[in-house]
């Protein structure tokens, strides 16, 4: 009831008269694109980045082990708006990297759409991390073993044996990852800031639009509820189901 | 394809030291109680458990601080390992794959070894659709496409039902006999060890306590446990001529004279009961109580409490008319000439 309260709330104040010119408006579909383009992206880089720290966690013994785990869950625990000051601090333009990134490369990150991704990866992250920490342990690491008498490397391993088994727990993870990225509004504004078309996502979009114009915010909003619920449905049955 | 190992591995409170040859073509059984070290013992032989001391040499090649991919030992779990996610083929083509067999030169190696495991027809089935005795010889197919130099068994019929266990003990025989490379297989079952293996290595709290043939160890078992495996009433004493002197002061005759410590062995069913004291017969007798009566085979197996534990095996007939139930008192004989007596 308290869960899905709000939702119907939403649906009863939807303008439904004019929902359909409000939709063609250019900025919602460019923010809807942006959200969901830069979400996939942070996905895939925490799918990249962090399903070997998990490997990494579950798998081996190394000197300050809990201690890196404890700061996977940093970001989880961390008000995003702090997280986005923080990645300020390293990113920007004088930060700890950003100064040498800038000076060596030629790239700032802050307000850019790959500050997007970043800022949304730092906040989503965690959920994969934790999620395939979890499948990891779950998994009997004696496949691995079998596959190493066979004549596997680690890494074949971990590609031919030990992915495949984890396969349902790295989707689940990369799904809560995705959607925490769509939603991602605290760390998002303050490091990448609210340009449209180009760092505007629909979250920021939707506050915007509280300011001015409650129906358009209203319809944004229910554009972002109906398109997550819509991939995320499709994507259970196809990933989880199975 | 000679192996050559001493494997130490320190545990709290247990600590494993054997030492384990095996010639091309042997296969060599670790028999042992649960907890005794065996599957310890294996898997330092793979490289899945690092040594504390020790060596693992494989025709000559130092094997010990090599990862478990490069020392080129098949290995058949307890429990199979079959990868759920692939097929039967898949499974067994993986190790070629592996060597960098291009995939279909792997599959037909694969198909090749299901085929001389009798499974052509289940090629595409996946783990979980196999029956336990399927999932075995997959597992085996599996190991042995590796072209291994050794091939490590870790209790290959343990997890079959009896009917299914016969055939698939009859069949690994004949598949061990066909790999030209040395085997070690861990057991504690005697059948399969008796049934399969060349030669027996006893391993009890991390230690071998016997090696031999089965004929030696069935009929000269140096200790309890391998007593009880194989049958047979076990004593150790010293012995003056033909009498074998008990640490409690028994005393057993036996046939050969010996001199030194010794152990005698005789089967429970050289032991006779009688209701009271048979005159002028046999050197050894004994009173004795009833502590159990168990159905053994066609037997009733009697354990005995005295001045020495003893099994004795007799006919429901006897046990009958001997009116045997828990707590009865009755003179057991054993002959001298029933008896075996060797060295300890």
């Amino acid at each position: 009831m308290f869960l899905t309260l709000p939702l119907f709330g939403l649906l009863w104040r939807a303008p439904w008269s004019t929902l359909p010119q409000r939709l063609t408006e250019p900025g919602i579909l460019a923010a809807l694109r942006l959200s969901l383009l830069t979400a996939t992206l942070a996905t895939a880089v925490s799918l990249v980045l962090g399903v070997p720290l998990a490997w990494l966690l579950a798998r081996t013994e190394f000197p300050g082990r809990r201690l890196v785990r404890a700061l996977v869950t940093v970001p989880l625990v961390l008000p995003p708006v702090v997280g986005g000051v923080a990645l300020l601090l390293v990113f920007g333009r004088r930060g700890l990297l950003g100064s040498w990134l800038d000076t060596t490369f030629g790239v700032s990150l802050p307000f850019t759409t790959a500050g997007v991704v970043v800022a949304e990866a730092f906040v989503a992250m965690p959920f994969l991390v934790i999620s395939v920490e979890g499948a990891l342990r779950g998994a009997d690491a004696r496949y691995e073993e079998a596959a190493a008498t066979l004549g596997a490397g680690r890494w074949t391993a971990f590609r031919r044996v030990t992915l495949p088994l984890i396969a349902p727990g790295v989707a689940a993870g990369g799904m809560l990852c995705w959607a925490r990225a769509l939603g991602e509004f605290g760390a998002t504004i303050t490091f990448a800031g609210n340009f449209p078309g180009r760092t505007q996502t629909m979250p920021l979009a939707v506050y915007l639009a509280l300011e001015q114009d409650v129906d358009a915010a209203i319809v944004l909003s229910l554009v972002l509820l109906v398109v997550s619920i819509a991939i995320l449905a499709a994507l259970r049955d196809r990933w989880v189901a199975a | 394809m000679t192996l050559d190992a001493r494997l130490v591995v320190n545990r709290p409170g247990f600590v494993l030291d054997i030492e384990l040859t095996a010639a091309p073509g042997e296969v060599v059984a670790l028999l042992g109680p649960n907890g005794a070290g065996k599957t310890t013992a294996l898997r330092s032989l793979a490289g899945l458990t690092a040594l504390d001391d020790g060596h693992v040499t494989l025709d000559g090649r130092r094997l010990d601080h090599e990862p478990p991919e490069h020392r080129r030992i098949g290995v058949v779990f307890q429990d199979y390992l079959l990868f759920p996610h692939l097929t039967a083929l898949d499974n067994v083509a993986f190790g070629p794959r592996c060597r960098r067999v291009p995939r279909r030169e792997a599959r037909d190696k694969a198909r090749e070894w299901l085929a001389r495991v009798g499974l052509s027809e289940h090629v595409r089935k996946k783990p979980r659709q196999l029956s336990g005795g399927q999932a075995q010889r997959v597992a085996l197919a599996r190991a042995l496409a590796t072209d291994p130099k050794l091939l490590l068994l870790d209790e290959p019929l343990a997890a079959l039902d009896a009917r299914t266990r016969l055939d698939t003990r009859a069949a690994l025989r004949g598949h061990l006999a066909s790999f030209p490379g040395a085997t070690v297989l861990v057991t504690h079952d005697p059948l399969d060890a008796l049934m399969l293996a060349d030669r027996l290595v006893i391993v009890e709290d991390g230690r071998i306590v016997q090696i031999g043939d089965a004929a030696t160890i069935t009929a000269q078992p140096r200790t309890d446990y391998v007593a009880r495996l194989v049958g047979l009433n076990l004593y150790r004493g010293r012995a003056e001529g033909t009498t074998v002197r008990l640490p409690d002061g028994f005393s057993l005759v036996t046939a050969v004279p010996q001199e030194g410590p010794a152990f005698v062995a005789f089967p429970p069913a050289a032991v006779s009961l009688f209701a009271s004291r048979p005159a002028g017969s046999p050197r050894n007798t004994w009173p004795a109580t009833v502590t159990t009566v168990a159905r053994h085979g066609d037997a009733l197996r009697i354990e005995l409490s005295g001045p020495i534990p003893v099994a004795a095996d007799v006919t429901p007939a006897a046990a009958v008319q001997l009116e045997l139930e828990p707590g009865r008192a009755i003179w057991a004989t054993v002959k001298a000439t029933e008896t075996t007596a060797y060295p300890a």
